[in-house]
C-alpha cells in the first residue's frame, strides 16, 4: 500500500478541510473561551459533524458507522489540529470506538451505535497522576454483588464531566478490566478543571462507584488488549492531530515571514530565518509520514504497529513543538499576544504533548521494544 | 492486488534461487560493494554470479524499461523488489554512479540513440562512471564553473579541471559539465560525456580525513570531445544538471535509513550489558539512543512516503533536498553514537580486531554527507526558496 492518500481519501480530505476551516476555526475557539463555555464544545458542531457522518467513522458498519480507517480518521483530526477545534472526536470517535470494536459485546452493541448517531459523548479516564503511566493502574475494582465496585481517581480526563459514559480502566483480581461507567454513577463525581489550551480536563473521583457486571467492555480480567487498542488509536489520533497543529504554526508563520518587514526587507529574506523555517518543514514532513505510518500499519492490523504507533507519537510531538516554539519566536512581539493565533498553537501542542505519554514516555517505550 | 502477491512469491523463488548465500552477509568493506567497470576484479565468484544473474533479469536497474537493460517494473513492483532483497539481506548487486545519476538523466533527456547506447553498459556493469562538477573555484555556487569547451566544428577542446572527482581513478568515463558560452551563465553550461581514457585527461588522488583516497583532481589539457556526445542541448546542460543533483540528492539521502542496524540502542545493550530493568546500562546513552532510534523510524517512514510520492509523479520536485538534508543529518548523528558507543576501541585506526579501524574511519567519512552532492545549508536555501517560496532566497 502507497504511503500516500488514495483517491477516496483524498475526496474526504477535500470536504472535510474546508468543512472545518469554515465551521471551527481558531475564531470559534476563542468566542467559546471568552465566553467561558462550560461544556468544552460546541454541540451545535457536534451535530454538524454527525451530519457528515464523521464521529461513526471508525464505527463498523453493523453497528451504523461507516467502518472506516485510522487513515481517514487522521484526515479529521489534521484538520481539527489545524483549526485547534475543540471536539469530542478524539475520546468519543477514536480511542473508545477503538476499544469498545475490539472488545465487541453488550458493551460495544449498546454504545457503538450511539456514537455513530451523534448521541453519545465517551470519555477515557485512563491517567491516574500528572504524567501518563497506564501500565501502574491503581484504581480497583472489587467484586459486590452482581457487579463490581470502583474506587480509586482519574485524571486529566477531556470531556470527563458532559460525557455520557466514562471508559474506566481498574485492576481486578487477575489483570486489568475496562468499565463502561455512566455519568450519573453513584459516587462518581468529576471535577472540570480549564487547561491551558481553554479545554476541560476532569478530576475524576469513584468512591465505590457500583455497576452491573455488564458494565465490563470485553472479559474481566482481560482488558489489557483492550486497553491497548485504546491506546494505540488515541496516540496516533493525538500524533495527527499535532501534526495538523504544527502544520497550521507553521503555515502561518511561513505567511508572516512574506509579510513583516524589517530592516527595509521582508523578514523571509534573512538566511537566518529561512535556514530554521526549511528545517522545520523537513520535521514536519518527517512527523506526517510517520503518523501516515503508524495510521496504515494499525489499519493493517500489523505486528509492527505498536512500535510504529509510539515512533509516531515521538516524532509528531517534537515536530510540532519546533513548529509553534519557532512560530511564536518568529512574531517577535506580537506572538506574545492574546490577539494574536499563534499563542493558542503553543498551548494547544502542549496539552497533546502530554496526552497519552508525552515525548520521553514513547521514546522509553521505543527503547523497550528494541530490547533495550 | 493480489497480481503484485503473485509477484512476491514469484521475486522470493527467483532470489532463493539466483542470490548465492555470501552476498546475503553484511557489507563489511569497500571491496563488498561491487562497481563494475572495465577494470573491475570480482571479489569472489558469488559477486560475480550475483551481478550476472540480476543483469539477466534486468534487476540491477528494476525500474528501467528492457531495452535499455531494465526489467520494466512498475514502481509498486520495484518496491517489492526491494523489500524482498532487504528481508533476505540480499547485497546491492551493483552500485554505480551510473544507475543512480547518468541513468536518471540520460532517460529523460537523452536521444532514442544515446539511452540503448549508454544505458545498457550501465545496467550491466560494464562501464563505471564520475561525476565532472565540482571545480576548485565552483562548489556550492556551481554555475560559477570555468572549465572550457572551444568550439572546433565536429569536436570540442576541453581544457581546464574538476576536484572532488568521487573514484576519477577508477571510472571509465565521465559526464562532466563544460562551460561553451562565456558571456552566458545559466545558459552556456553543456552536459558532455567522454572517456577518461581520452588523450589530455588525468587525474590525481586527494587524501581523506579517513585515510581513505576516493576523490580525485581532474585535469583535461586540449581534451578532445566529439560533439556528439553532450546530452540535451548545447549550453542547456544546467537543466540537466540540475535534474541529475534532484537523483544524486535522493540517492544520498537513502545513507539516513541506517541499512541492517535496525534499532542502535537494540544493538550496542549487547556490548553494553544492562541492567537489573533490562535497561542498557547507561541511562543517558540509552535516551541518546533511543531518541535517535525514534528519528530513524521516522526517517525510514519518510523515505518510504518519498519514494512512493517520487516515483509516481507526486512529491514536490526539490523534495529530494529536504530528503538529503534530514538523511545525512541522520546518518551523521548515527555515526557519532556509534564512536561514543564504541569508547577507546573504536578509536583504534587499523587493528586487526576493528577490521582496520572500520568505525572510525566511517564516522569520519560520514562527515562529506553533508557536503558532497549539495551541502546542508545549500538544501536549506532550495527548500526556502523552491517549496515555502521566502522571498529573496
Ligand atoms: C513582553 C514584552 C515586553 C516588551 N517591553 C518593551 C518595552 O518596555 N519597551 C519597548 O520599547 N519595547 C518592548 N518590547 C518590544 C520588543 O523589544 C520587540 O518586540 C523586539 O525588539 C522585537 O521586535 P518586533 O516585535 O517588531 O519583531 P520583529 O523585529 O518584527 O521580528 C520578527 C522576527 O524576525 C526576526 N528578525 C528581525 N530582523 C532580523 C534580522 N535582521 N535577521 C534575522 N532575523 C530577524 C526576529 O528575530 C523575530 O524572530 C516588549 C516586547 C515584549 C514581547
Ligand atoms: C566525499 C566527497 C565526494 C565528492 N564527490 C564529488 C564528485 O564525484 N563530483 C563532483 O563534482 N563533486 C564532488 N564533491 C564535491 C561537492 O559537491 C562539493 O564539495 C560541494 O558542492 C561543496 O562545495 P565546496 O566544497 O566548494 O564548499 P563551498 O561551496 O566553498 O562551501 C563552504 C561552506 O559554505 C557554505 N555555503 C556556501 N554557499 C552558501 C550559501 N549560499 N548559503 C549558506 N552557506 C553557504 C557551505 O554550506 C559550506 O558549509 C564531493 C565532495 C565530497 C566531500
Amino acid at each position: 500500500m502507497p504511503l500516500y492518500h488514495n483517491d477516496d481519501q483524498a475526496m474526504l480530505k477535500d470536504s472535510v478541510a474546508p468543512f472545518v476551516a469554515e465551521q471551527a476555526p481558531v475564531s470559534h475557539l476563542r468566542k467559546l473561551r471568552d465566553s467561558a463555555d462550560a461544556t468544552g464544545f460546541s454541540r451545535a458542531l457536534w451535530t454538524q459533524f454527525t451530519e457528515m457522518g464523521l464521529p461513526g467513522m471508525l464505527v463498523p458498519e453493523e453497528h451504523g458507522g461507516l467502518g472506516m480507517g485510522h487513515m481517514e480518521a487522521g484526515i479529521v483530526l489534521e484538520e481539527i489540529g489545524r483549526n485547534l477545534t475543540p471536539s469530542p472526536f478524539l475520546s468519543t470517535s477514536v480511542g473508545a470506538v477503538a476499544a469498545l470494536a475490539r472488545a465487541g459485546g453488550t458493551q460495544a452493541g449498546r454504545w457503538l451505535p450511539a456514537i455513530a448517531s451523534g448521541e453519545a459523548i465517551v470519555a477515557l479516564a485512563i491517567d491516574e497522576g500528572a504524567k501518563h503511566r497506564p501500565d501502574r493502574i491503581a484504581s480497583t475494582a472489587t467484586r459486590a454483588g452482581n457487579g463490581f465496585r470502583l474506587d480509586g481517581k482519574k485524571s486529566f480526563v477531556l470531556h470527563g464531566h458532559v460525557a455520557d459514559i466514562s471508559i474506566v480502566a481498574a485492576k481486578t483480581d487477575g489483570g486489568i478490566t475496562l468499565f463502561a461507567v455512566p455519568k450519573d454513577a453513584k459516587g462518581l463525581t468529576a471535577d472540570p478543571r480549564r487547561l491551558v489550551d481553554s479545554s476541560l480536563a476532569s478530576h475524576v473521583t469513584f468512591d465505590g462507584v457500583e455497576v452491573d457486571a455488564d458494565a465490563v467492555i470485553g472479559e474481566v480480567d482481560a482488558g489489557q488488549d483492550i486497553l491497548d487498542a485504546l491506546l494505540a488509536a488515541t496516540r496516533t489520533g493525538a500524533a495527527a492531530e499535532m501534526v495538523g497543529v504544527g502544520q497550521g504554526a507553521m503555515d502561518m508563520t511561513v505567511n508572516y515571514l512574506k509579510e513583516r518587514k524589517q530592516f527595509g526587507k521582508l523578514i523571509g529574506e534573512f538566511q537566518g530565518l529561512q535556514h530554521r523555517a526549511a528545517h522545520l518543514y523537513g520535521e514536519m514532513e518527517v512527523a506526517r509520514a510517520t503518523v501516515m505510518k503508524a495510521q496504515q500499519l494499525l489499519d493493517e492490523g500489523s505486528e509492527g504497529a505498536k512500535l510504529m504507533v509510539s515512533v509516531a507519537k515521538a516524532k509528531a510531538g517534537r515536530a510540532a513543538n519546533l513548529a509553534v516554539r519557532e512560530g511564536l519566536q518568529m512574531h517577535g512581539g506580537i506572538g506574545m499576544t492574546d490577539e494574536y493565533d499563534i499563542g493558542f498553537y503553543m498551548k494547544r501542542d502542549r496539552a497533546l504533548a502530554e496526552y497519552m505519554g508525552d515525548v520521553h514516555y514513547h521514546i522509553d517505550q521505543v527503547a523497550r521494544m528494541n530490547g533495550y | 492486488m493480489s497480481e503484485l502477491d503473485a509477484f512476491r512469491t514469484e521475486v522470493r523463488e527467483w532470489l532463493e534461487a539466483n542470490c548465492p548465500a555470501e552476498m546475503r552477509e553484511p557489507v563489511r568493506d569497500e571491496g563488498d560493494v561491487c562497481w563494475g567497470g572495465r577494470d573491475w576484479v570480482f571479489k569472489n565468484d558469488a559477486q560475480k554470479q550475483w551481478l550476472e544473474a540480476c543483469v539477466a533479469k534486468g534487476y540491477t536497474v528494476p525500474d528501467w524499461p528492457k531495452p535499455y537493460g531494465g526489467a520494466g517494473l512498475t514502481p509498486e513492483q520495484t518496491k517489492v523488489l526491494k523489500q524482498e532483497m532487504k528481508r533476505i539481506h540480499a547485497r546491492s548487486p551493483l552500485d554505480s554512479f551510473g544507475i543512480w545519476m547518468l541513468g536518471p538523466a540520460l532517460l529523460q533527456f537523452g536521444t532514442e540513440e544515446q539511452k540503448v547506447e549508454y544505458l545498457n553498459p550501465i545496467a550491466r556493469g560494464e562501464i563505471r562512471w564520475c561525476q565532472g562538477y565540482s571545480e576548485p573555484g565552483s562548489g556550492s555556487d556551481l554555475v560559477s564553473l570555468q572549465t572550457f569547451g572551444e568550439d572546433k566544428g565536429d569536436h570540442w577542446v576541453v581544457n581546464g579541471s574538476k576536484i572532488w572527482t568521487s573514484y576519477a581513478d577508477k571510472a571509465d568515463w565521465i559526464f562532466c559539465l563544460v562551460r561553451t558560452d562565456k558571456a552566458n551563465k545559466y545558459q552556456g553550461i553543456t552536459f558532455m560525456l567522454f572517456d577518461m581514457a581520452s588523450k589530455g585527461v588525468t587525474t590525481r588522488p586527494i587524501l581523506l580525513i579517513s585515510g581513505n583516497s576516493p576523490f580525485c583532481e581532474t585535469f583535461f589539457d586540449d581534451v578532445e570531445v566529439p560533439k556528439t556526445q553532450f546530452i540535451g542541448e548545447i549550453n542547456r546542460g544546467w537543466d540537466v544538471a540540475k535534474y541529475l543533483l534532484g537523483h544524486e540528492r535522493e540517492m544520498i539521502s537513502g545513507g539516513g535509513a541506517g541499512g541492517d542496524m535496525v534499532s542502535i540502542g537494540g544493538a550496542f545493550a549487547k556490548a553494553f550489558g544492562k541492567n537489573a530493568a533490562g535497561e542498557l546500562d547507561d541511562p543517558i546513552l540509552r535516551a541518546e539512543m533511543a531518541a535517535f532510534d525514534v528519528d530513524v523510524f521516522a526517517y525510514r517512514a519518510m523515505g518510504e512516503r518519498f519514494m512512493d510520492m517520487w516515483k509516481t509523479g507526486r512529491a514536490h520536485p526539490a523534495s529530494s533536498n529536504m530528503m538529503k538534508y534530514v538523511g545525512t543529518e541522520l546518518n551523521k548523528r548515527r555515526h557519532e553514537l556509534v564512536m561514543s558507543g564504541g569508547g577507546s576501541e573504536a578509536l583504534e585506526w587499523d587493528s586487526e580486531e576493528t577490521k582496520g579501524g572500520a568505525r572510525a574511519r566511517g564516522w569520519l567519512r560520514t562527515k562529506a554527507n553533508s557536503i558532497e552532492g549539495g551541502t546542508s545549508e545549500v538544501m536549506l536555501n532550495v527548500i526556502a526558496k523552491r517549496i515555502l517560496d521566502l522571498p529573496g532566497a
